[in-house]
């Protein structure tokens, strides 16, 4: 390799860098703008032009601000914590392709890699659980382990459909096996868990549980402050950006499209997805740890299971595209209506109930 | 190979509050939790205590109104009244109609933006964020009408012995007419961002469970004790102002859980709401306050005055030695003795319930430490 190579491959990274830095600013800027407006307010208003320089006033106030450290604690867990969350949310990104060329390297095992580097932030947290010396940060790491090891699964499982249909785990390949349509058509269902596990990988409402800020305030993060915390936040933003790009690479037929250059398409897909995951957070409460587990291990990796060996059929067979989708499809109706259906008996129970109540007293 | 020595676990103690965001103010509680369940709890109270008690007895009979303001700070009119009720029961004055009627519509209002209050917490405690905000839309409205009526939006110290502060102002009925529609639309779209929400039934149904008889055992009162099947209402049970004129009912809930203290809440709304339109439409002209003396001084004696809080049972018991200043002023405030159910709601849950039963007793700690 020459030294061009090397310079070339430098640079490129330090794009990639820039970009999710960047990207993530804006993340952090739409969703207080969404959120504003989901909930009748107008978000930041006074920095710039509709709050505009919001994001760059929170960055600059939070290197500015002093580190406040607990004075008991695991010196060299507490300060590697950070890092080992922050380091895998980016350079996971090495691999995703944003279009055909814009890549730093694709990888043969592009999708293999991502989630073999995305599982190493477990580790972090927990260490930045265990450094704070601090219960709250204790029960969030113990939250966080089990949370994000469960969701692992869905995600690999679904994703190696996904995979089962290409045939391929580069990355590129994915998106061109998708050629004359994307993959969302063969498998709704599969983007469905996938959506849901990655929601709950992220730790973003209504699987914020790690981090509930109402009931253990911050979760492992809780000690941290200025430019470490900050670490933290931008990973999880990241890692948001992340969820997006590969739904729309390995569902959404990455920067396939009519018209538009492919980076737009790349762009407004996962931007679609993200803002998916905004609206969710300003919609809904948070799950227990028990009901969460309960949803993973009963609901989640079953369909998933399911869901693969109905791939598997399909492509064994070589049956015509639109029976993959009727069966994922029915799976999905079938599980929508399964959790609509025990919604509706509970509440007619609790109706009944007070009826009975009501019509004792009456008498 | 089996392993048969079960795993040494040691319990934690987990001390939540009195700085922490979920505890209403500033109260504390000590989880003892094993792993994710709640072994025991140990509440503290007192980070708020100003020794409201004491300071009635150095103060004038007109003065300690605002001295009851501040006890549930978020329904002050519904605290003011009976206190101004128990002196007048001990002075035997005649309180004009248009007085009650003012007092009334003022103190259903206030139970409305109570309730709407306690929407917007309970969302956040259990995860939501939005609630909040939708909550507190509509409880902005009602806040500016009673700083048109009262001259402050909190702390609003109305209520006098004999009648109240002032008249209603001239555009009463109009801002009255343009609020209570506004309030229906707003407690509608409340409702639906919670009371079906799946993920909302998850977390409050069948989660701290309280039956009546234990409950009454306990001494809650208010939504607290209805939800569990209870009717007592003291506006049904032992009225008050013109009460029984009008017509309403008493919401209940079936099992006691959080989604029925959650439920009665919402229903109270509505109960509310028709009251105000029945006493609006009813209103008397004429004065607003009764002839008392200069200084007020009540008759040697004592009197118990109890109503209706958006919390519960709000007793007032009054000793005068005939001076201008009581005796004794024992306030017998609800959310304390809702709290003392806390620990039997809470042992055998999960931490993450610990903070939705706290939001759904509804305390405010100014009304628990006093």
């Amino acid at each position: 390799m020459s030294w061009q190579d090397v310079l070339f491959t430098v640079l490129k990274v330090l794009a990639v860098i820039g970009l999710i830095t960047f990207v993530v600013l804006l993340l952090t800027y739409m969703e207080r703008k969404a959120l504003g407006r989901i909930q009748m307010r107008m978000g930041p208003m006074r920095t710039g032009f509709h709050g505009i320089f919001q994001p760059i006033a929170d960055a600059l106030k939070l290197l500015l601000k002093e580190d406040v450290t607990p004075s008991v604690r695991d010196k060299s867990a507490f300060w590697i914590a950070p890092l080992i969350v922050f380091v895998p949310a980016f350079i996971l990104w090495i691999t995703i392709p944003f279009t055909e060329d814009l890549v730093v390297r694709n990888l043969e095992y592009g999708i293999f890699y991502i989630i073999a580097v995305s599982v190493v932030a477990i580790v972090g947290i927990l260490m930045a659980s265990w450094g704070s010396n601090n219960k709250y940060a204790l029960l969030g790491g113990a939250r966080a382990a089990a949370q994000l090891i469960s969701y692992e699964l869905p995600i690999i499982l679904v994703v190696l459909a996904v995979v089962m249909l290409a045939g391929t785990l580069d990355m590129r390949e994915i998106v061109h096996a998708q050629g004359s349509y994307p993959y969302v058509y063969l498998q709704p269902l599969g983007l469905v868990i996938f959506l849901v596990a990655g929601l709950a990988e992220l730790g973003r409402t209504p699987f914020d549980i790690p981090t509930a800020e109402s009931e253990i305030v911050g979760g492992p993060y809780v000690e941290y402050s200025g430019m470490h915390w900050s670490m933290f936040f931008l990973a999880e933003y990241a890692n948001t950006f992340a969820i997006g790009a590969l739904g729309t690479v390995l569902f959404l037929g990455g920067w396939s499209g009519p018209l538009l250059p492919g980076v737009i398409w790349f762009a407004i897909k996962t931007s679609a997805i993200i803002m998916a995951i905004f609206w969710l957070r300003a919609t809904l409460p948070r799950f227990r740890i028990d009901q969460l587990m309960t949803i993973c291990w009963q609901f989640l990796i079953p369909l998933t299971f399911v869901n693969i060996l109905l791939t598997g059929i399909y492509a064994f067979y070589g049956w015509p595209s639109w029976t993959m989708f009727l069966m994922s499809m029915a799976l999905l109706v079938v599980s929508g209506g399964v959790v609509r259906l025990r919604q509706r008996a509970r509440t007619a129970k609790f109706e009944e109930a007070l009826k009975a109540r009501r019509e004792k007293l009456a008498t | 190979m089996t392993i048969d020595q079960s795993l040494d676990t040691v319990d934690m103690m987990l001390n939540m509050g009195p700085q922490h965001p979920s505890t209403h103010g500033v109260f504390r509680m000590v989880l003892t939790v094993d792993g994710e369940n709640i072994v025991d709890v140990q509440p503290h109270i007192g980070y708020l205590h100003r020794g409201s008690e004491k300071l009635c007895e150095a103060e004038d009979y007109r003065q300690i109104v605002d001295l009851f303001d501040r006890l549930d700070y978020v329904s002050s009119f519904n605290n003011e009244l009976p206190y101004v009720m128990a002196v007048e029961k001990l002075m035997g004055l005649e309180v004009p109609e248009r007085a009650q009627y003012i007092r009334l519509i003022m103190c259903e209002l206030n139970r409305i933006a109570s309730h709407l209050l306690f929407y917007g917490a309970f969302g956040a405690d259990c995860g939501a964020v939005t609630p909040f905000l939708y909550g507190f839309r509509e409880r902005e409205q009602m806040q500016s009408l009673f700083e048109s009526v009262s001259g402050a939006r909190m702390m609003h110290g109305y209520f006098r012995v004999g009648g109240v502060f002032r008249d209603l102002p001239d555009d009463f009925n109009q801002r009255l007419d343009s609020l209570l529609p506004m309030l229906e639309k707003g407690i509608t779209e409340c409702e639906a961002l919670l009371s079906k929400n799946e993920l909302f039934l998850e977390r409050t149904l069948g989660v701290g469970v309280i039956d009546a008889e234990t409950a009454i055992d306990f001494g809650v009162t208010g939504p607290n004790l209805r939800a569990s099947g209870s009717t007592y209402d003291l506006r049904k049970d032992d009225p008050y102002l013109m009460y029984p004129d009008f017509d309403f009912n008493v919401p209940i809930g079936a099992s006691g859980d959080c989604f029925d203290r959650y439920m009665v809440r919402m229903e109270e709304m509505w109960e509310s709401l028709k009251i105000v339109k029945q006493a609006v439409a009813r209103m008397p002209d004429g004065p607003i306050m009764a002839k008392t003396p200069r200084t007020l001084r009540p008759p040697k004696g004592d009197v118990y005055v109890r109503t209706e809080n958006p919390r519960g049972e709000m007793g007032v018991y009054l000793v005068s030695d005939g001076k201008d200043k009581p005796h004794r002023i024992k306030m017998r405030t609800p959310s304390f003795c809702n709290l003392v159910a806390l620990r039997h709601m809470l042992i055998g849950s999960y931490v993450a319930d610990a903070v939705v039963i706290l939001g759904s007793i509804d305390i405010v700690l100014g009304d628990v430490d006093r």
